[in-house]
């Protein structure tokens, strides 16, 4: 049951349709920059099968040039800080 | 509405991203986040400043289920507009660590237990009125911070000056903001910044002294770096002892030697006269000449005492002092090819440039920190670059409220809210607004900080109250000042949120809110004032640094000055502390309007901010009728002053070869204690290091994360090695940040200090290396 979080960067252009899609996909929480062609995805899957469709389903959009990773969370391998 | 776990990991998810996205694309906002209120959780966002830098970027915080869930920037504050660093994005998880201290802790039979804290409160009030009483008014004393609120600084100034009658008040702020604020009185007769963050707007150069201004003022930094984006003739020098991420974003990097940068500043002026680039119409209005005394010292020796004197001097003397400064003379002491010294002074010269010079630490911690502030200063008035927008000189602060509380509360030892305790006016105000007998004021200033911790170990003070700071990490020469502090005899209450090495010498700790736990103010560098209202409740016991001071006050008798409900106190204090601001030159803006806006900038006069200083389009404290106003000083002019190089307390030599260079990261706040307890902070530096430069760990035969013995006259630690990390010092030198209590640099660090400011330097001693 991972969280994770992103920066995804649009194809020239596909800003707008990046953010539609993605916000079109179960499991994704959308926040465009407003003056970037940056976009925050930040994905809750209930299981390990949903979490796999996502991963499939988001490399599989025309729109999407990167998906960089910026938090990840799992409930079964939490680690606390100091 | 409640949230639980797994949404508040999604926030931290949230924070990450923002976070990570404001490192990458400097100036990027998100404004729709606000969106999220409707399915996030979050009943309520509320403004307030961050706490984690100088800065002062105007955050806020999503509060649900009464927990502190999620932070955003403030895009109605102007110092960021709507951006944050990954510090502030994550400081509230800062409030939630495990360890909280909740409850008072007192020393019994060597141990420390738990007790309710008004017993704790009980005993330190005892404590004081008892050590008062066997050792006389002096043998007490408080210790606090940039990071206290002005409501913090300005009660305990009251109680311990005021009611108590001894002048033994210092801040952490003497560590990191003492010159600037004798360069300022020196040149200016005034402190603080006399421009405003909007400088990076209008300025076309931008030139750094010794400031890593990426890692150490990142939201100011991105602004310039967003700038230079935007506009196509802007450029960025950086100008320093290491290279830095600074210097990497910059366009054009020059490293100089340690303590020269004095003789490079010199070099500066001799260039712009030698090519007549003075404005003379400027300096001939609103400059005058100075020299002060020379060989001054450097403090390392118990009861050091310095006065300097000034002497008029005319403009041939000045330029005949200039002539030991030719680019030439300069390259050899400073390694600085004169060709780039010439450059630099072409910037500065050159009519059409607008150009801002930034400075913190690299110029006040150092052992002529007051002569390098007045040396940048003498730059910018020879060629009149100031109090317009975009010319600015701009002595950037490092911690939230060193401005806010220690400079304009005045909270250090020959200070008062207004003035000074040398002055008889001062004292005459200070006793009238405090409701005390003139006489309770001591006429005569006692310990700046470091001669504070000596007095502790001398015995010459036997109780000191530290508050929301951790000097047993901080104190350079630390073995000394922690020995002291653990002498039998001593008494040591500590206010805090957290454990930490100051907490181990404690006989009392009391817990303290932190932050948004209580209702504030702030002021950042710029002249911004900044109110936070109680956010979120303190944990346990926990009660704001204010109120334990009242508590104690009332404890001693003194319940006439300290009259306030909980209810509003902090209030009735700031209207009362702005009664000493009174007028153009500083008028602080009342209560109700700090409430409603996200920070407001002094002299704040018939309902407008000041942006710049001494200019009368936008100062209304000007009143000579001329184009600029430096009503700072008698002769309503700016002080040029001759300051020579002189050099470092202690240099490298055969034996101890090595420069130790300190300072801070990115990801952490000052020591560490807060946020190290961020996961996110923790995780990306877990632990601190010693950056060394390649070749220099190629002799030592030290790879990355080895361990490396360094070793000074006073102490020694074995640290891990960083090579080509974030920061590469030049040959001869290495860095170590201070965040970490684990490492503690400040063993090996020397307490030496301007003798002016008293401000120690902790960018030069003498080290040797070791592989161990
Ligand atoms: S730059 Fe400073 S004030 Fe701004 S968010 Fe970062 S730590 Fe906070």
């Amino acid at each position: 049951m991972p969280i994770f979080s992103y920066l995804a960067i649009p194809r020239e252009g596909a800003r707008e349709t990046l953010c539609a899609q993605l916000s079109g996909l179960d499991h994704c929480q959308v926040i465009p920059a407003d003056n970037q062609d940056v976009v925050v995805l930040v994905t809750d899957t209930p299981d390990e099968a949903c979490e796999k469709r996502l991963q499939k389903r988001l490399k599989g959009l025309g729109s999407l040039q990167s998906l960089s990773l910026a938090f990840g969370y799992d409930e079964k391998k939490e680690q606390g800080g100091q | 509405m409640a949230l639980d776990r797994r949404q508040f990991m999604k926030q931290a998810a949230v924070s990450s991203a923002l976070a990570a996205a404001g490192a990458v694309f400097p100036g990027i906002s998100f404004g729709d986040w606000n969106k999220l209120t409707n399915n996030s959780g979050i009943v309520s966002w509320q403004k307030s400043p961050c706490r984690f830098c100088g800065t002062g970027c105007g955050i806020l915080v999503g509060v649900s289920g009464g927990r502190a869930v999620a932070v955003k920037g403030d895009p109605n504050c102007s110092v960021n507009k709507g951006l944050c660093c990954m510090k502030g994005y994550h400081s509230v998880q800062s409030l939630y660590a495990k360890d909280r201290l909740t409850k008072a802790k007192v020393r019994k039979n060597g141990q420390m237990v738990e007790v309710p804290i008004q017993e704790a409160l009980d005993l330190v009030a005892s404590k004081l009125k008892q050590t008062i009483e066997s050792h006389g008014k002096d043998s007490v004393a408080i210790y606090g911070s940039g990071q206290w609120t002005i409501p913090d600084g300005y009660v305990a100034s009251k109680l311990f000056k005021g009611c108590l009658g001894t002048n033994n008040v210092e801040a952490n702020a003497r560590l990191c903001m003492a010159s600037a604020v004798t360069g300022f009185m020196t040149t200016f007769g005034i402190d603080e910044p006399m421009g405003c963050y909007e400088d990076m707007d209008h300025a076309n150069v931008f030139i750094t002294w010794g400031n890593n201004m990426a890692e150490m003022h990142p939201v100011l930094f991105s602004r310039m770096i967003a700038n230079r984006k935007r506009r196509s003739n802007v450029r960025i020098i950086d100008f320093a002892t290491r290279f830095t991420r600074t210097s990497q974003a910059a366009d054009m990097s020059i490293l100089f030697k340690p303590q020269t940068d004095l003789a490079v500043a010199n070099a500066i002026c001799y260039e712009i006269i030698r090519n007549d680039w003075v404005n003379w119409n400027f300096v001939n209005e609103h400059v005058s000449f100075h020299k002060g005394k020379t060989n001054i010292g450097y403090g390392t020796e118990d009861h050091f005492a310095f006065q300097d004197k000034g002497e008029n001097i005319s403009f041939a003397e000045y330029k005949q002092f200039l002539e030991d400064y030719t680019p030439e003379k300069v390259e050899k002491i400073s390694g600085v090819p004169a060709k780039d010294i010439k450059y630099l002074a072409a910037l500065y010269g050159d009519p059409s440039q607008k150009v801002t010079s930034f400075w913190c630490m690299g110029m006040n911690q150092h052992t002529r920190g007051t002569w390098i502030n007045n040396l940048v200063y003498n730059i910018h008035l020879l060629v009149g670059k100031i109090s317009t927008p975009g010319n600015s000189p701009f002595s950037l602060t490092g911690q939230p409220s060193a401005c806010g509380t220690v400079r304009e509360v005045g909270t250090l030892t020959h200070k008062l809210p207004h003035g000074v305790v040398m002055n008889e006016h001062d004292r005459e105000m200070a006793a009238r607004i405090w409701d005390v007998p003139v006489t309770n004021i001591d006429p005569k200033p006692t310990y700046h900080t470091v001669e504070m911790f000596r007095a502790l170990d001398r015995g010459d003070i036997r109780f000191i109250w530290i508050q929301v700071t951790n000097p047993m990490v901080t104190m350079p020469n630390l073995r000394r000042y922690r020995n002291g502090a653990q002498k039998d005899d001593r008494f040591v209450v500590v206010s805090d949120v957290y454990p930490t090495p100051t907490t181990d010498v404690a006989d009392v700790i009391l817990p303290a809110a932190m932050w948004i736990e209580q209702e504030g103010l702030f002021g950042n560098s710029e002249r911004r004032t900044q109110h936070f209202a109680q956010i979120v409740d303190p944990p346990g016991d926990a009660m704001s640094d204010t109120w334990q001071i009242i508590e104690v006050a009332r404890r001693l008798g003194f319940d006439k000055q300290f009259p306030w409900s909980e209810e509003n106190y902090i209030e009735k204090i700031w209207e009362e502390y702005r009664l000493f601001h009174a007028g153009p030159k500083h008028e602080m803006a009342p209560y109700k309007v700090l409430r409603e806006r996200s920070g407001v900038q002094w002299p704040f006069v018939n309902g407008k901010e000041t942006r710049w200083r001494f200019n009368p389009k936008h100062d209304p404290a000007c009143t000579n009728g001329k184009d600029f106003d430096f009503y700072g000083k008698k002769d309503n002019r700016a002080w040029i002053w001759a300051r020579p190089y002189e050099p470092a307390a202690e240099s490298p030599d055969d034996e101890y070869n090595f420069w130790l260079n300190t300072g801070r990261v990115i990801e952490h706040w000052h020591t560490g204690s807060m946020t190290r307890r961020i996961p996110v902070l923790h995780n990306a530096v877990p632990s601190a290091y010693v950056e060394l430069n390649p070749e220099d760990a190629a002799e030592l035969g030290v790879v990355n994360g080895e361990m490396v013995r360094i070793i000074s006259r006073r102490g020694q630690i074995i640290i891990p090695a960083q090579i080509n990390g974030r920061g590469v010092p030049p040959r001869g030198m290495v860095f170590v940040p201070f965040f970490d209590e684990s490492y503690l640099v400040n063993e090996v660090t020397l307490d030496a200090f301007c003798p002016i400011s008293k401000q120690p330097d902790y960018k030069k001693c003498a080290v040797r290396l070791e592989k161990v």
